[in-house]
């Protein structure tokens, strides 16, 4: 089920090419493979079949048929179709010339809008704004203490007087920029459902005395199939301006991203991307494109690299994996590398092709490379530098000095050779340039 | 009790076109053709039960067709209907604890899925069954999250453990178990901070606070509930598969059946993991859970038989 999209079509395109030339049928049986990668990221299943009928028109329309990776091909244009689908430019948030600006968050319950709050006041705050928070979910226990307590820690204010309704709330909000010199005002508000119509209403009633700016839908990345419903019921409640997707940090493919993006219209402005009041982020329409395709999230991972790894040491790296003297040294410091990118789930997710890998995450997790680390460390470095001299004793010293098994050492060395092997083919060819950057370690 | 059907028909009429009914009123009084397979999976989509699991119900399905010819397109539904209430297994049966203890729960799940608010709903329906419960506030992460369980103990008129913010979490969960035990309580409710299930750091966190639990009760914890937001899509399956590896979960609870999310991918989880789905969670108050019932639960997704709803 997770077997990656490109993976796939490129098994269903060798099948058909064994046939000879690819027809239309061909390539509406390729979109198979790609109409069930789009449910499985929960694409709404209308949005999935309105795509599927554009992007059979410009496959078939164009040279695809010919080109001798039909694959590549059909990938490209789902992929820029998808992308284009997901908006073409980087949104940001806008301020009014005539501050202060009115940010309302909104949405369903525990979706993410009162942590999203207090992100989004910190980032305006990094921006040189003045931002101040008006704690209106008066509804669910200890909301207001929440976001109190954010606010206390990113060092904003939060305005709350007990006893006052949502409405008089946002008053107060506008009132309190004023006298605290505050230029942008962002409103918590309760959770509710798009069919608690008593609810709805009183956000309209907050609008209609304070008006809004920004109006954003704050949305769970892993929302499946109902993402649209929701979003069409907000918008047809609220001037919504955009979406916030939140808990992108999780492992959800995120469809409702686009489905929202494609039945409503709305810009995805911010995401959320862990739960301290920094991971927040403008959202990059084709990283997302690329990550419910379950493309990986290439471009990411290259710019964390590029943030986390020291540069010499990776160009060292680099220029030593292409060559023939590639040896467990050097793949040692690769580790050393790639656990400077953060926990190596967090790492597999961005990168391409992750369908195999990610059947196996639960066993290439870091416990895994503890392991990995282990055994290269309880190796001469005679023996790394020079890995045909590790026989069977060798092996079984190995082994026991680093507290795991013959085997595990034995599949180690495999995947080694297999891996310089790899390296050896991948010079050359195309797509190397920016993957030879990136050090990554062999997985089990 | 409110009938359960009669909550999740409310959450339905307030749509003005709740999936099912549409389903039905298509389907009424027409002849059974093929291309009505489409429609069929669409539902199964729209429910959010995915593509491995709609595929297994559908050829269920397809089998009984084809032994039983049947003529027109309701009966069909009827069949998709029975082959779905099979799938799910017994009803649940309603809240209570048996005799002895105490009994420790854990609540688990990913970021703001209920997990706080069905412990408090917990509470609550004990202690009107006469229960005493303790609730653990081992969420020391997520601001002001011991306040708002807090305000579930008061409301359910329950004591609830607590440390700093902060604090260890399992450090939280030995008190809770403690405390209960020294107090004679039947029951410790341990709720725990929402996670994602790929972060590895915080599986290992909750893996720990399991331990805790286990070392100073024997048999504990006797409950590990896995709470999912109804609105989750397919990433509900992993979050099943990791927590269940972690922790073994004991059974799902699955929140917010009040809005138009159906929930389908617990069917999934059920279906894949043999997880049983235990309660609902259909609002906010404390009387908003209720007993899990594959019957009422197939209605809410493919509509009442009488057709139109409300
Ligand atoms: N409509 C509806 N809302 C619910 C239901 N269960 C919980 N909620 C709401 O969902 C929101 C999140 O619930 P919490 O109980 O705080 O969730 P949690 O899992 O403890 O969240 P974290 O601890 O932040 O991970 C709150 O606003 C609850 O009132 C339900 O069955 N229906
Ligand atoms: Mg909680």
């Amino acid at each position: 089920m997770f077997e990656s999209l490109t993976e796939k079509l490129q098994s269903t395109f060798k099948r058909l090419r064994n046939k000879g030339r690819l027809t239309e049928a061909d390539v509406k049986a390729a979109l198979r493979d790609v109409r069930l990668a789009l449910l499985e990221a929960d694409v709404n299943f209308k949005v999935v079949k309105d795509f599927l009928a554009t992007v059979e028109r410009d496959a078939v329309g164009q040279d695809v048929l010919q080109s001798l990776t039909p694959d590549q091909g059909v990938i490209r244009v789902v992929r820029n179709r998808l992308t284009e689908l997901m908006g073409t430019s980087v949104e940001r948030i806008k301020m009014a010339s005539n501050p202060p600006t009115v940010i309302y968050l909104v949405g369903l319950q525990g979706s993410g809008k009162t942590t999203t709050a207090a992100k989004l006041a910190l980032m305006l705050h990094h921006q040189g704004r003045h931002p101040l928070l008006v704690a209106a979910d008066i509804y669910r226990p200890a909301a207001v203490d929440q976001l109190q307590a954010l606010g206390a820690q990113i060092g904003v204010p939060v305005v709350h007087e007990a006893g006052l309704g949502a409405v008089d709330l946002a008053q107060l909000g506008i009132q309190k920029s004023r006298q605290l010199a505050r230029d942008v005002v962002i409103v918590d508000t309760a959770g509710r459902l798009h069919v608690d119509s008593g609810l709805m209403d009183e956000l309209r009633q907050m609008q209609a005395k304070v008006p809004a700016h920004e109006t954003l839908l704050v949305v769970d990345a892993m929302t499946g199939q109902d993402a649209v419903r929701v979003a069409n019921a907000f918008k047809e409640t609220l001037p919504l301006t955009g979406v916030v997707l939140t808990k992108l940090d999780g492992d959800t493919r995120g469809g409702a991203a686009l489905s929202i993006r494609a039945v409503t219209e709305l810009p995805i402005k911010l995401v959320a991307t862990g739960e301290k009041v920094d991971a927040l982020e403008l959202f990059q329409p084709e990283r997302m494109a690329s990550r419910i395709l379950g493309m990986g999230d290439v471009v990411s991972l290259i710019e964390k690299a590029e943030r986390a790894l020291d540069k010499d040491d990776t160009e060292r790296l680099a220029g030593r994996m292409s060559s023939n003297t590639f040896n467990l040294e050097d793949f040692q410091s690769m580790l050393h590398q790639v656990k400077k990118l953060g926990p190596l789930s967090k790492v597999m997710e961005m990168l391409p092709g992750m369908g195999q890998m990610n059947k196996l995450k639960s066993q290439v997790d870091d416990s895994s490379l503890v392991r990995v680390e282990a055994i290269l460390n309880s190796m001469t470095v005679k023996e790394r530098r020079r890995p045909d001299i590790i026989d069977g004793s060798r092996r079984r010293r190995i082994a026991s000095g680093s507290g795991t098994s013959v085997q595990e050492v034995n599949r180690l060395l495999k995947q080694f050779q297999e891996m310089r092997k790899m390296m050896h083919q991948l010079k050359g060819s195309g797509g190397r340039k920016k993957m030879g950057k990136l050090p990554f370690p062999p997985m089990r | 009790m409110a009938n359960i059907w009669e909550r999740l028909k409310k959450g339905m009429t307030r749509t003005r076109s709740g999936l099912g009914d549409r389903l039905r009123s298509l389907f009424r009084g027409r002849a059974w053709q093929e291309e009505l397979w489409d429609e069929l999976e669409e539902i199964l989509y729209e429910a959010d039960l995915g593509s491995s699991t709609i595929e297994y119900l559908l050829s269920a399905l397809h089998r009984r067709v084809q032994q039983e010819h049947p003529a027109t397109a309701d009966q069909v539904l009827e069949l998709l209907f029975q082959v779905m209430v099979a799938e799910l297994g017994e009803q649940s049966p309603s809240l209570s604890l048996p005799a002895g203890g105490p009994w420790v729960w854990l609540m688990v799940g990913v970021n703001g899925t209920g997990k706080t608010t069905t412990a408090g709903k917990f509470a609550y329906l004990l202690r009107q069954q006469g229960k005493t419960v303790v609730l653990g506030a081992a969420d020391t992460f997520r601001a002001a999250a011991t306040e708002q369980l807090e305000e579930w103990g008061r409301r359910a008129g329950v004591e609830v453990v607590h440390q700093a913010a902060g604090a260890d979490p399992a450090a939280v969960a030995y008190d809770t178990v403690r405390s209960t035990r020294s107090r004679g309580a039947d029951l410790a409710i341990i709720d725990t901070a929402g996670r994602l299930q790929n972060k590895v750091n915080l599986m290992q966190e909750l893996q720990k606070i399991r331990r805790v639990v286990e070392r100073e009760c024997v048999g504990a914890p006797h409950e590990v509930w896995l709470v999912i937001d109804a609105t989750t899509g397919q990433n509900g399956l992993t979050q099943a598969r990791v927590f269940l590896e972690s922790v073994a979960v004991t059974g799902i609870i699955l929140t917010k059946l009040d809005g138009t999310a159906k929930g389908g991918i617990a069917v999934t989880i059920h279906h894949e993991l043999g997880l049983p789905i235990r309660f609902i969670g259909v609002g906010e108050k404390a009387e908003d859970l209720l007993p899990f019932d594959p019957h009422d639960y197939v209605r809410a997704i493919l509509g009442d038989e009488t057709g139109a709803i409300g």
